[in-house]
């Protein structure tokens, strides 16, 4: 039982995955996206990490994904797009997927896998607590630098937003 | 009996949770689209509708004719004719999500039900246990998570009819949706900080926010309405935003956009669409009310416990206070309240003007997430000021 419903979400996954680079039709690779995640968080329910399953729905699924239909919506971006990179973007999507491979390839050579502990996830991310906890003490620093990064990218957005010159928009 | 229920195969017991949910929300979904139409009128000092009956009934001399007016029978004959209209299927659609987005509508809205508790009974020793289809701890996130779901029945059926005004209304759905998302779970916050006492396992359970409802004494019986009003706020206007519900029915906004997301469906596909709308409201209201109205409990400051003591000094009988008794009258109990609730938002539609898009999208940035994220912190310090850490 729990095989077929692991092979199931794994396969609900990364098909979704696959789904989302292949489509040339933006709507539908969202909607991959969507069943991606849903795939995911069949996973994280199976580790018994039910609390991460609902955030990761609540917060991707939920919001994220919505708001990628509403760009793509307002965009209008149907099928439209040619492959007319930049030489700029071609070298460093080039560079970056050497990056990725050198990476794979290293951690396949040398790296070491400890063998996964499954309780660890549920341990954590089953309940609200025991994650918060988590969150406040040893993972403190990485949790400050996404808030950061992510107020960072809002004030960017607030700047780039503003019409030049005007003060108070219009209404 | 229990031991029946217990020997059945796990994924059996799961179809007949799912069979009961829709067995008890589409009808109860399709006597709220009747209700609206009949409160409506009485809103409008209009009849409403009065006419459709059953031959072997309207033979009963005076019962007939009340029946008749009430309009009851107007939901066999919209159930009916939704069911055996053709089914347009316009040729400009993408037919994939035009097909999925009814059914992609109703997912959610029944998913939700499972992990809501609407009951409860006492054990011997006075101890409560809460009646749901699934138990799980993360409960009030469970409902946020998949309801949020929801949004994508919207977009997707009107970026799925290609055409000019469902587009309008999907995008403004997307929009919305993810705005009062935020102010309604920030809302809530203030009732979780409250009921997870130092000391205590956190939990996110709707079931134990009702078992601190109803609690002996002045503060332990005081529903968190009272004690938390700006929450309480917060929580039913985006409640009425994210159910879609006039004045925040923009996705629709007939006035507008003729009908919105669903102006090129037809049939039962269009009738998916408000079942899955009222069953968002059912348990919308009943999520509200269990967080900020005493769940099952009668009245403020006197509990399912009190109500059954009191009943059983009247009575002496001792099926006052067997489990099955007290389990259907915390269901009614319940039901009533949700009911009540299901009223209100169609009193508001009918008393508040449908706000403009512009209006709604600063309501929720502009005034109603500052006034939550306000609201947190005031209850985070009084709270922390009145909990003495152990």
């Amino acid at each position: 039982m729990a095989h077929v419903l692991f092979n199931c979400f794994a396969l609900l996954t990364i098909a979704g995955a696959v789904g989302v680079v292949a489509n040339k039709n933006t709507v539908n690779a969202a909607m991959c996206f969507l069943l991606s995640l849903v795939g995911l968080a069949g996973l994280f329910v199976q580790l018994d990490a039910y609390l991460l399953a609902f955030v990761l729905l609540l917060v991707y699924a939920g919001a994220v994904v919505a708001l990628f239909l509403f760009i793509i919506m307002l965009l209008d971006t149907q099928g439209r797009q040619k492959w007319d990179f930049s030489k700029l973007a071609v070298f460093t999507s080039l560079v970056a997927f050497g990056l990725l491979l050198a990476g794979l390839g290293t951690f396949v050579k040398r790296g070491q896998l400890e063998a996964p502990n499954p309780n660890a996830a549920g341990g954590v991310g089953a309940a609200l607590k025991p994650y918060a906890y988590q969150l406040f003490t040893t993972y403190l620093l990485p949790v400050e630098v996404m808030g950061f990064l992510l107020l960072v990218a809002m004030l960017g957005v607030i700047v780039l937003s503003r019409k030049a010159g005007a003060g108070e928009d219009a209404p | 009996m229990l031991d029946l229920w217990n020997n059945l195969h796990p994924l059996v017991q799961g179809l007949i949770k799912g069979l009961a949910v829709i067995l008890v929300i589409f009808p109860l979904a399709g006597a709220s689209s009747l209700a609206e139409r009949k409160v409506s009128a009485w809103m409008q000092g209009r009849p409403g509708p009065n006419r459709a009956m059953v031959p072997w009934i309207a033979w009963i001399p005076f019962l007939s004719t009340f029946l008749r007016r009430l309009g009851l029978f107007h939901l066999l004959a919209d159930g009916g004719k939704l069911l055996f209209k053709e089914e347009p299927l316009p040729g400009h659609v993408n037919k994939l999500y035009f097909i999925l987005a009814p059914v992609i509508a109703m997912m959610p809205a029944f998913t939700t039900v499972t992990v809501v508790p609407f009951g409860a009974y006492l054990t011997g020793s006075g101890e409560m246990v809460p009646l749901m289809l699934a138990n799980v701890d993360v409960g009030l996130l469970a409902v946020f998570a998949v309801s949020s779901l929801g949004v994508y029945s919207l977009i997707l059926a009107g970026w799925a009819s290609n055409s000019k005004y469902p587009f309008l209304g999907g995008v403004r759905a997307s929009a919305q949706l993810i705005s009062y998302e935020l102010s309604m779970t920030l809302s809530v916050v203030p009732v979780f900080l409250w009921i997870n006492a130092p000391g205590t396992a956190g939990t996110m359970s709707l079931a134990r926010v009702v078992e601190f409802q109803s609690q002996p004494g002045f503060w332990g019986g005081t529903w968190f309405v009272f004690l938390m009003p700006v929450s309480a706020f917060i929580f039913l206007v985006s409640l009425f935003a994210e159910t879609n519900r006039q004045p925040f029915d923009m996705a629709e906004s007939e006035a507008d956009l003729v009908g919105g997301f669903h102006t090129e469906f037809g049939a039962f596909k269009w009738s998916l669409f408000f079942v899955a709308e009222y069953s968002h409201m059912l348990v919308g209201s009943g999520v509200f009310i269990l967080l900020f109205l005493g769940g099952w409990n009668p009245l403020p400051w006197v509990s399912l416990a009190d109500l059954i003591g009191g009943l059983h000094r009247l009575t002496h009988a001792a099926a006052v206070v067997h489990p099955l008794f007290v389990g259907v009258l915390s269901i009614v109990i319940f039901l009533v309240k949700v009911l009540a609730m299901i009223f209100f938002f169609m009193w508001i539609r009918w008393t508040i003007p449908r706000f403009r898009y512009d209006q709604v999208m600063k309501l929720g940035w502009q005034r109603l997430l500052p006034l939550a994220i306000g609201n947190l912190v005031f209850y985070a310090l009084a709270i922390a000021f009145l909990q003495k850490p152990v």
